[in-house]
């Protein structure tokens, strides 16, 4: 509770403050201090089970240790977002503390649709967290490639909410008690109503749109190719790892108890989002298209947790929500600073800023999944709990290849940094590099192979 | 008048059908015109067809007196969700229509076929 409504309350406030703030630095310590503070009053509720605001929401949210936890994973990560790309969304357009503010509105939805009990709130949630981010993917009014990603995105995410209405609409016709909570949907394991099994498929479909698992990912590299590269690091990471704990959340509590029906469903998804992204992020010349599609195989990873719906899965999924995130927000600062975002651009990263091209090696690594980092913990969580089910041991065997070939095109960047020379003798860095964010960088990282070594810090607190 | 003494419910299905017939009139729409301000008006046909379907079902549970019993809001439920719809459907609509004004500024044209620079 307290993070919905002290975010909301943020997010107010700048954007009403934002017509008295000139300087333009100022939005940024604004937000790094509203969001250290959320933070903050979050871990409370954590700890104490004691909410500032102590609302009677009627059942429509539910709080547990398991969601506040996800709310702290993805609020850290997003201010880490806002310390290490803070100024790069200065330099996005006029309008600063406007950028700031719809952040924390998205991050009000990322908080609703963690703690949703009632479809409503699903609904919602995902609204608050799809409008803003329809306005920030535009926020570059003058490039077209903005403005189209924008519309392509509107279009899609509006498209996708009309069929995830229609299948709430066939749940509630469906259920016998004619509820929105998803713990009231299904009485029993038998057969699925009609209705429900229409309404299941088109939830489905509409949650795979969010998380662009494949056949609906068709937007996605269009979308995060187009839209400024500080939001496509904000809305690969954050807002998809909150897409899935949504997905996760809704078919574990409406959907668990008959779960061996639609299972197959989710394999066939799985499958088609690790071939698809894999394959098509081997052919990309540009390092921002090739990380679109590595979110697209990395969704293949996640929706494992959806497959297996047990414990491990749980702690996998925020496992690797947050070394995803701190991986591709790492990953997506450095890429901001280069000239040119093809792969040939990072030619010579290495000789010219050592310690820029040794973090991006820890980030693309951990994105690979290779031991001693948190990739490769999360990867694993992921497949144990696949293995733990007991059936369709091929999919995981597929998916451990499908992880080989996505190592082609990550090793494909560490290869340009520290084995090419750079074309001339110009500085193949765009933007200036400052201190803070050299320790920044240093600290994901860090942070990156601390979670590697010892996952348990993170996934120890689930349970209290 | 002779029809006043059979009184005649009209049953759900018909209500289904004819929902999910304008809904799919939607998505035949989104999927096959051109113009962003006609897919546009497919989608908020799309969303007004769960409207109808929400509510017919709302009616539908009203009637049902097991159903009501269970939980006693069913029929309120549904008909605030569907106030719901309706205004998060203008809030997309601000949102959208400032992204075609945007896009026509720059291209003078509001035509999806012109959205191919981002294939390359």
């Amino acid at each position: 509770m307290n993070a919905i409504i002290l975010t909301a309350i943020w997010g107010v406030l700048m954007m009403l403050g934002g017509a008295f703030i000139k300087s333009k630095a100022t939005p940024k310590y604004l937000a790094i201090f509203g969001l250290a503070v959320i933070i903050a009053a979050n871990c409370m509720q954590l700890n104490s089970s004691m909410p500032f605001f102590d609302i009677d929401v009627k059942n429509m949210l539910h709080f547990n240790s398991f969601n506040l936890m996800f709310i702290n994973v993805a609020f850290g990560c997003t201010l880490l977002f806002f310390l290490l790309s803070g100024r790069d969304i200065e330099k996005v357009g006029e309008n600063v503390s406007e950028y700031f503010a719809l952040i924390f509105f998205i991050l009000c939805g990322v908080a609703l649709i963690s703690t949703f009990n009632s479809l409503l709130m699903l609904f919602i949630g995902i609204e608050i967290v799809s409008i803003p981010l329809y306005i920030l993917t535009g926020s570059d009014k003058r490039n077209l490639k903005s403005n189209e990603a924008a519309l392509k995105y509107f279009l899609m995410g509006a498209f996708s909410t009309g069929i995830m209405l229609l299948g709430i609409a066939f749940l509630y016709g469906g259920s016998a008690t004619g509820s929105f909570f998803i713990d009231n949907i299904i009485a029993g394991n038998g057969p699925m109503p009609p209705m429900i099994a229409a309404g299941l498929v088109l939830l489905l479909i509409s949650m795979s749109f969010k998380v662009s698992a494949a056949p609906f990912h068709f937007w996605t590299p269009d979308v995060y190719d187009g839209a400024p590269t500080v939001f496509t690091s904000f809305m690969a990471t954050i807002v998809k790892a909150a897409a899935f704990f949504a997905f996760v959340r809704l078919f574990e509590n409406a959907f668990g108890s008959m779960q061996f029906q639609w299972q197959k469903l989710i394999v066939i998804l799985i499958a088609a989002t690790l071939l698809t992204g894999n394959l098509t992020a081997v052919f990309q010349q540009s390092v921002k298209r090739m990380l679109a599609y590595s979110s697209i195989a990395q969704a293949g990873f996640m929706l494992f947790s959806l497959f297996a719906l047990n414990n491990l899965a749980k702690e996998g999924l925020i496992l690797y929500a947050a070394a995803y995130s701190l991986a591709s927000i790492g990953m997506f600062a450095i890429l901001i600073k280069m000239k040119d975002y093809t792969i040939d651009g990072f030619n010579g990263l290495g000789k010219q800023q050592p310690l820029l091209a040794v973090t991006a090696t820890i980030f693309l690594l951990s994105l690979t999944g290779i031991p001693l980092t948190a990739g490769f913990q999360s990867k694993f969580f992921m497949l144990m709990a696949a293995v733990q089910t007991g059936h369709h041991i091929w999919l995981v065997i597929f998916a451990v290849l499908c992880a080989a070939i996505s190592a082609y095109y990550y090793f494909r960047v560490i290869q340009a940094m520290f084995f090419k020379e750079a074309a001339s003798d110009e500085v193949v860095l765009a933007g200036d590099i400052t201190p803070a964010f050299k320790i920044l960088l240093v600290i994901t990282a860090t942070g990156i192979i601390v979670l590697g070594l010892f996952p348990h810090f993170l996934t120890n607190w689930l349970y209290f | 008048m002779e029809g006043l003494g059979e009184a005649r419910i009209m049953e759900i299905k018909w209500y289904i059908g004819l929902a999910v017939a304008l809904f799919c009139t939607g998505i035949v729409g989104v999927l096959t015109r051109r113009n962003s301000i006609i897919i546009f008006m497919c989608i908020e046909l799309m969303l007004n067809a769960v409207n109808l379907l929400l509510v017919a079902f709302s009616k539908m549970h009203g009637g049902a007196s097991a159903v009501v019993q269970s939980n006693p809001n069913v029929v309120s439920d549904a008909q605030i969700f569907v106030f719901f719809i309706m205004v998060v459907a203008a809030a997309e609509v601000s949102v959208g229509l400032a992204i075609i004004v945007m896009l026509y500024r720059n291209t003078h044209s509001v035509d999806v076929n012109f959205l191919n620079r981002l294939k390359n």
